[in-house]
């Protein structure tokens, strides 16, 4: 046997590293759900028995309902505004050229790297000074804020990828400008889309900060959370509902991740 | 049935297509053949409506166009890469601009299934764009832009994505189905071969020019400039002057000597430096002085290039840089010229093969 396997040969040790990444990264969130099946109250070894009671427990809270409601409520919101906003402010950046863009972008994708405590105080000035009622629109219009640039970094890769020329043949095939957009532009992008309304969803569902300044009388779940943690017998179940959290969010960003991918225009092959 | 009008376009500083004039004519198919970046693509696309003109005036069909957006042009093309609408299948691409003109559903049907069978892909219609191959994306774009019945059918380099085979096979289909259809076909190519294959007509294009219009046969047989005798196929040039002896006109060329012009020299004055044209198939490679030439050059083999049937033999000749390139057959079993090289051979000609240029 050839001792040597050729450039691309695997690599044991790198496969080994990657592993245990993998494994210290997630090791603390693996906790929460197995935690919360133990019986106990405590948050220790040894586990003291296994038990849906916790789960149970959160469907008999009126006021955790009525947080996820509002959560799913701006969530929503969220979701379909900055996505509407980001679709043109997308296409644009894509597409035309226009003096001073690149800074222009940069600009916009600013408040990614914005810590979300400066943002939110920052908004809550702002709201205070305009005498504007602090309500789940101004939790809304926050977590907008934060979910614009994630839009466009979401859309962006997608409408510069797009083979114009599609929208070429359409217009070609005798569509004007509109109709070529809806029926060719739109439908195409249409996983991009899918994806960026996924993405949004997820982080306005369980963003905190934003909430934590810009909500009033009426709380989110993050916000919920955070005002139950001060009650120790209330916590295992709060490990309950981050569980359904981490699960719901995974499958989300799982989606708007393989959606992202799929649906590229058809190039012909040379040779087939 | 097109007529472009002094049309130029310029992209910023870049002048990409200058003061064209062109006439294509009903029912022809007509090339513009060029190198990348002659304008070739730009003028097809002015035609299309995809960019506007800087200047001039482009009529279809006696009506001027410059300023219609692409979708109102009676007009359809065939893209590069065929454009095939990925979220639908082959019958909705197909019927694509039929929906737009309201065409009642069963009509459509009809006329799709009438289309896949011409485009011979009957049972295609369900078909996604991925799971199709080049040649039949290819096809699938042809019979979208046919249903809908053009005046004029435009093709950008439509079969440059195709691997040889399927380019020839392709070639001899278009040409066909443009004879049987009639339609006006305007194709952009960069392969002299294809665009002498199917044309009726050609006008070859360099630096946002059009240097020469005509017949396939007339642009290899009588290229204008050297440029076009440069592009289309192979030709080998020498540097001359003019001498008029009595009725007789003469060519010196530097290095080897004077040879008769039949002709092709008319108009041309004495003294004048010109530029002497041949093609290697009207070159004659023998290994002793042939008797009955009227000119002959020694010279020595230098390479043989082998193509099949048929091969190219490189004389190198005293007084020149660049070797002569001579056509010769190379029938099975019996080449002469087969390892040869180096051997002294002698160049030979018929007066009428020459083409006389302006020398640039």
């Amino acid at each position: 046997m050839a001792l040597y396997t050729g450039f691309y040969r695997p690599n044991r040790p790198l496969a080994v590293y990657a592993a245990v990444f993998a494994l210290v990264l997630y090791l603390p969130i693996l906790f929460i759900p197995i935690f919360s099946f133990n019986s106990g109250i405590y948050v220790k070894f040894p586990l003291e028995g296994f038990t849906f009671y916790w789960y149970w427990d959160l469907f008999q809270r009126e006021s955790l309902m009525r947080a996820v409601w509002n959560s799913v409520k701006v969530a929503c919101f969220v979701s379909l505004l900055s996505t509407l906003i980001a679709i043109p402010a997308a296409l644009a950046i894509a597409r035309y050229r226009m003096p001073g863009k690149a800074p222009a972008v940069s600009f916009i994708m600013l408040p990614l790297v914005l810590p979300g405590l400066i943002l939110g105080v920052a908004l809550l000035t702002l709201v205070n000074r305009l005498g504007i009622t602090l309500s789940l629109v101004t939790v809304t219009l926050g977590h907008m804020v934060i979910c614009l640039p994630y839009a466009i970094s979401v859309l962006l890769p997608r409408f510069i990828g797009f083979n114009r020329s599609l929208e070429e043949a359409s217009a070609d095939l005798g569509e004007p400008p509109l109709r070529t957009f809806w029926r060719v532009t739109l439908p195409c992008n249409l996983p991009g889309i899918l994806a960026c309304l996924l993405m949004t969803f997820t982080i306005s569902f369980d963003e905190f900060f934003m909430a934590f300044f810009l909500s009033g009388a009426q709380s989110t779940l993050p916000m919920y959370i955070w005002g139950q943690l001060r009650f120790p017998q209330d916590f295992p179940s709060l490990l309950a509902l981050s569980t359904l959290i981490l699960a719901f969010s995974f499958v989300l960003i799982f989606a708007s991740l393989k959606l992202a991918k799929i649906g590229q225009s058809v190039q012909p092959e040379k040779g087939r | 049935m097109i007529s472009i009008r002094n049309v130029s376009k310029a992209f910023g500083r870049v002048q990409a297509v200058q003061n064209v004039s062109l006439d294509i004519r009903a029912g022809e198919f007509f090339s513009l053949l060029g190198a990348s970046g002659s304008g070739k693509t730009t003028l097809l696309r002015m035609i299309a409506g995809f960019e506007g003109v800087t200047s001039g005036t482009i009529l279809i069909d006696g009506q001027e166009m410059q300023d219609t957006p692409p979708h109102l042009r009676p007009i359809n093309m065939v893209f590069q890469n065929y454009a095939i609408f990925p979220h639908l299948n082959v019958r909705d691409n197909i019927a694509y601009g039929l929906q737009r003109l309201g065409t009642p559903k069963a009509d459509q049907t009809r006329m799709v299934d009438e289309m896949l069978g011409m485009i011979s892909l009957p049972g295609y219609g369900g078909r996604k764009a991925s799971e199709l191959s080049g040649g039949q994306m290819q096809r699938v774009a042809l019979a979208r832009a046919l249903i809908l019945k053009p005046k004029v059918l435009l093709l950008d380099e439509p079969l440059g994505a195709l691997d040889k085979q399927l380019r020839e096979q392709m070639q001899l289909e278009l040409r066909s189905l443009q004879r049987q259809l009639g339609i006006t076909f305007v194709l952009v190519t960069h392969d002299q071969e294809e665009a002498l294959t199917l044309s009726d007509r050609v006008a070859v294009m360099a630096n946002g020019e059009v240097i020469q219009v005509d017949a396939p046969s007339s642009l290899y047989d009588h290229p204008k400039t050297r440029q076009v005798a440069a592009f289309v196929g192979t030709m080998n040039f020498f540097d001359a002057t003019v001498r008029k002896e009595g009725p007789a006109q003469l060519a010196e060329v530097a290095g080897l000597g004077t040879l008769a012009l039949n002709g092709s020299g008319a108009g041309r004055a004495h003294g004048e430096k010109v530029l002497i044209a041949l093609r290697p198939e009207g070159l004659t490679l023998s290994l002793s002085r042939p008797d009955a030439a009227s000119f002959a050059v020694a010279g020595h083999l230098q390479t043989r290039q082998y193509l099949g049937g048929r091969q190219l033999l490189h004389v190198a000749v005293a007084g020149r840089d660049a070797p002569v390139a001579v056509s010769a057959p190379a029938t099975r079993g019996e080449d002469p010229w087969s390892g040869s090289e180096g051997s002294p051979v002698w160049l030979s000609w018929a007066p009428d093969a020459v083409t006389v240029l302006d020398p640039t």
